[in-house]
């Protein structure tokens, strides 16, 4: 009985927590990594740019709570989505226009792409906080659980509850309906082939006719809509603030460079990887191990680093891949 | 000649500001104006003379600033004898973990019983930490937490916290620069950044060593307190008629200048001499074509990490001086758009390679990030006007004036990028 309580209280709050935010992660890495793959170079945009996707749902999401429509007990926010995601991929192509446009022509060094990232990444930060500030908004509604700590407790009769919130079964879906519509636009379409074959060799894809504007506007579109749906279910599950989806950049970056910078599998696996790592190492064992080995009393909480070291984590695993495995878990391009 | 005249604008602005506004506030500006001057100097060595991309300047100005308190401020008895010494042997304890770690790692043949052993140091040398750690830590911070709860500083005048914030950064940087260097340009960028939010993250959760958000306040300062000028007969004299408490203020500020100048005036010359110099023209050299440099017998990596220490100690010296400036630590309000990328902003906008450049860019870029703010509401009233007053829209757009600088840092970037990528005083 008692191993089946540590193992409850293990996927509550170690495995679903861990999953859900691997799958934000993931989302968001893939966006860094196809943006990699097709303009070669580091989006340091990207945090904000999900920022700015989430701001554009929440503010409609607001806007259909005043006029009364609902999705019942799922967030309105879901409805609200596509309002961001084309806002988002309009203002992404406009900054390619006005902006990179001029240093892709010029063929200018990546590092140069990089710096005029940052500049982007100031006008979004500035945009976000002149529209919705910098204070931290929740905007889920409907139900909150699909299970509840009691309702579990009392179903199965163990002490240990499991609580299974709607916006943790949303991210989970929406991951990988998301992700499935990715491979499958990859993989089966012309044009996703044509992406596929300019990021492995963009010479020879542009002696076989591919027209290299279309598919970065692609590429920008694909990124704009991986930003706001990781945004917004980043958002949805925790709660929106500007600077932390600014941070959320780290990890992000760790993840899409452990899985291998360019490779969406790779992205995928960077996200859980750092997900799984934060939440183990920052995770508080006492509850486990009260079930597992009554016996022994520690004084301590046993958590092996502060919540507020998360970060260390992304860094410690990013610096030991680039070390041992410089190209990634998923040979992504050569360091 | 351009050097000379946009000096001579960035001047008209700052007394422009003194004119208009007031003398103090100019003074406040142009004392951070020199601080930032001296980042921008650290991080333009690194980027303009060996084109290394370091997004964790944040984090070396912060650790200058815990040097300031660790120099600066008086031991505090109660908690070394707490637990002082036991946190150092625990400190000790770490780092010989890391390095058995490594040497079990580079010394010992390939294959699974060197991965094994070197996991298991690593693992059992973590527990061992952690448990002459986590009880010192605890006793130290239990030692009147309200005022101290920390080990405090060595007690020395802190002035000499400056070279001491400068060798602080230098050795961090030199652990980062092994690890990191040597990495494409774009992931030294994300490890550099990384590491600025740890180091952000150990001075907000290490209440023993710098009180951690709590702040380390009332730092000693190198210059007279206002409240005492006041009261000097001699001061009081030689003020003539002037109001004493503004007149005190301007003379406790024109101090601070005067000692920032003194540093400027050095960082800037020891960096004009050694870009003039053959090791200034063999770091332009390794940047414009590192491969014809190594071919030269040149050793880039050594070079690169030469650099990335100096550059980042300058960031410290310049943290530690703002530290002082300000007279206390506050780790909460330590921002990477703020302590990083603006600096980079300077460095960009006033021509990277270019000592003279940075250091305009510094002044420059300083002035507008703290004078956008009242000509953002300026323009904002215009743009909303159309809007009724008590209109909600109107009112949380006037509120979030402040952020207009954000936007305004990004569009200068990008104009000065696209229309004079060199900057305003290109590199000759």
């Amino acid at each position: 009985m008692d191993l089946v309580n540590a193992l409850v209280a293990l996927t509550n709050f170690v495995l679903i927590p861990g999953a859900a935010y691997g799958a934000q992660l993931a989302l968001g890495a893939l966006g860094v990594t196809l943006i990699y793959g097709i303009l070669r170079f580091s989006n340091f945009a990207h945090g904000d740019t999900m920022a700015f996707g989430t701001m554009v749902t929440i503010g409609v999401t607001w806007w259909l709570q005043s006029v009364g429509v609902s999705l019942g007990p799922l967030p309105t926010a879901l409805l609200a989505m596509p309002v961001g995601i084309v806002a988002t991929v309009l203002l992404l192509l406009a900054t390619d226009r006005v902006v990179y446009r001029f240093y892709r022509k010029q063929r200018a060094a990546p590092v140069i792409l990089v710096i005029v990232s940052i500049g982007v990444m100031f006008i979004l930060n500035g945009v976000v906080r002149i529209f919705i500030g910098t204070d931290n908004q929740v905007f889920a509604d409907g139900a909150r659980f699909v299970i509840s700590a009691r309702d579990f407790r009392d179903a199965t009769g163990l002490e240990e509850g499991l609580a299974l919130r709607v916006s943790q079964v949303i991210t989970l879906v929406t991951a990988i309906v998301t992700v499935a519509a990715l491979f499958w636009f990859l993989t089966k379409t012309r044009t996703g082939t044509s992406m596929r074959a300019y990021s492995d060799n963009e010479d020879l894809a542009l002696l076989s006719g591919i027209s290299p504007e279309r598919v970065v506007i692609i590429a920008w579109a694909l990124a704009g809509t991986l930003a706001t749906i990781a945004g917004v279910l980043y958002g949805l599950d925790k709660s929106f603030m500007p600077f932390t989806y600014f941070q959320l950049l780290l990890p992000i970056f760790a993840a899409a460079i452990v899985g291998g910078l360019g490779s969406p599998i790779g992205a995928i696996a960077g996200g859980f990887v750092i997900a799984f790592s934060e939440v183990t190492l920052t995770y508080a064992w006492l509850k486990v191990q009260e079930y597992l080995l009554p016996s022994w009393q520690p004084d301590g909480l046993l958590q092996l680093l502060a919540t507020e070291y998360k970060f260390a984590v992304s860094f410690a695993i990013l610096v030991t891949v680039l070390i041992f495995r410089p190209t990634g878990l998923f040979r992504g391009k050569s360091a | 000649m351009r050097a000379g005249l946009l000096f001579a604008l960035v001047a008209l602005l700052y007394i422009a500001t003194g004119v208009l506004q007031s003398w103090s506030l100019a003074l406040t500006i142009f004392n951070m104006g020199l601080v930032s001057a001296i980042m921008a100097l650290g991080v333009n060595i690194q980027w303009g003379y060996a084109g290394l991309f370091n997004v964790g300047v944040m984090g070396f100005v912060a650790l200058g600033g815990l040097g300031a308190v660790l120099v600066g401020m008086p031991p505090v008895p109660d908690a070394w004898s707490a637990g002082g010494v036991r946190i150092l042997a625990a400190l000790a304890v770490g780092a010989a973990v890391l390095v058995a770690a490594v040497l079990a790692w580079t010394r010992m043949s390939r294959g699974w019983v060197r991965t094994l052993v070197t996991l298991a140091i690593l693992v059992v040398g973590f527990y061992v930490y952690r448990a002459i750690f986590d009880p010192a830590r605890d006793a130290i911070e239990a030692v009147n937490p309200a005022a101290t709860g920390y080990l405090g500083g060595l007690g020395l005048p802190i002035l000499l916290a400056w070279p001491v914030g400068a060798l602080i950064a230098a050795g961090a940087a030199w652990l980062i620069g092994k690890t990191a260097l040597g990495l494409r340009s774009d992931y030294l960028a994300i490890a550099t950044l990384g590491i600025a939010e740890i180091i952000i993250a150990v001075l907000k959760n290490e209440d023993w060593l710098a009180r951690g958000v709590k702040n380390v306040s009332g730092l000693p300062r190198p210059v007279p307190f206002e409240v005492d000028l006041q009261q000097d007969p001699d001061f009081l004299a030689r003020i003539g008629s002037l109001d004493p408490v503004t007149a005190s203020s301007i003379a406790v500020k024109l101090a601070y200048t005067a000692l920032f100048l003194v540093v400027l005036a050095l960082v800037l010359w020891l960096s004009q001499a050694a870009l003039a110099s053959p090791w200034g023209r063999m770091m332009r050299a390794i940047r414009d074509n590192e491969t014809a440099a190594e071919a030269m017998g040149k050793n880039v990596v050594r070079r690169h990490l030469q650099v990335f220490v100096i550059g980042s100690a300058i960031c410290g010296l310049a943290g530690a001086m703002m530290t002082t400036l300000d007279g206390q630590l506050t780790p909460g309000t330590y921002q990477p758009l703020r302590y990083t990328f603006l600096i980079w902003v300077m460095v960009i906008v006033g021509g990277s390679g270019n000592n003279w450049g940075a250091v305009l860019g510094g002044f420059l870029v300083w002035w507008l990030w703290t004078q956008v703010e009242p000509m953002g509401a300026f323009m904002m009233s215009v743009l909303t006007s159309p809007l009724p007053e008590t209109s909600p829209l109107r009112l949380h757009l006037m509120d979030s004036v402040q952020y207009t600088r954000v936007l305004l840092m990004g569009v200068v970037l990008l104009l000065v990028l696209r229309f004079s990528p060199r900057g305003l005083v290109p590199e000759k």
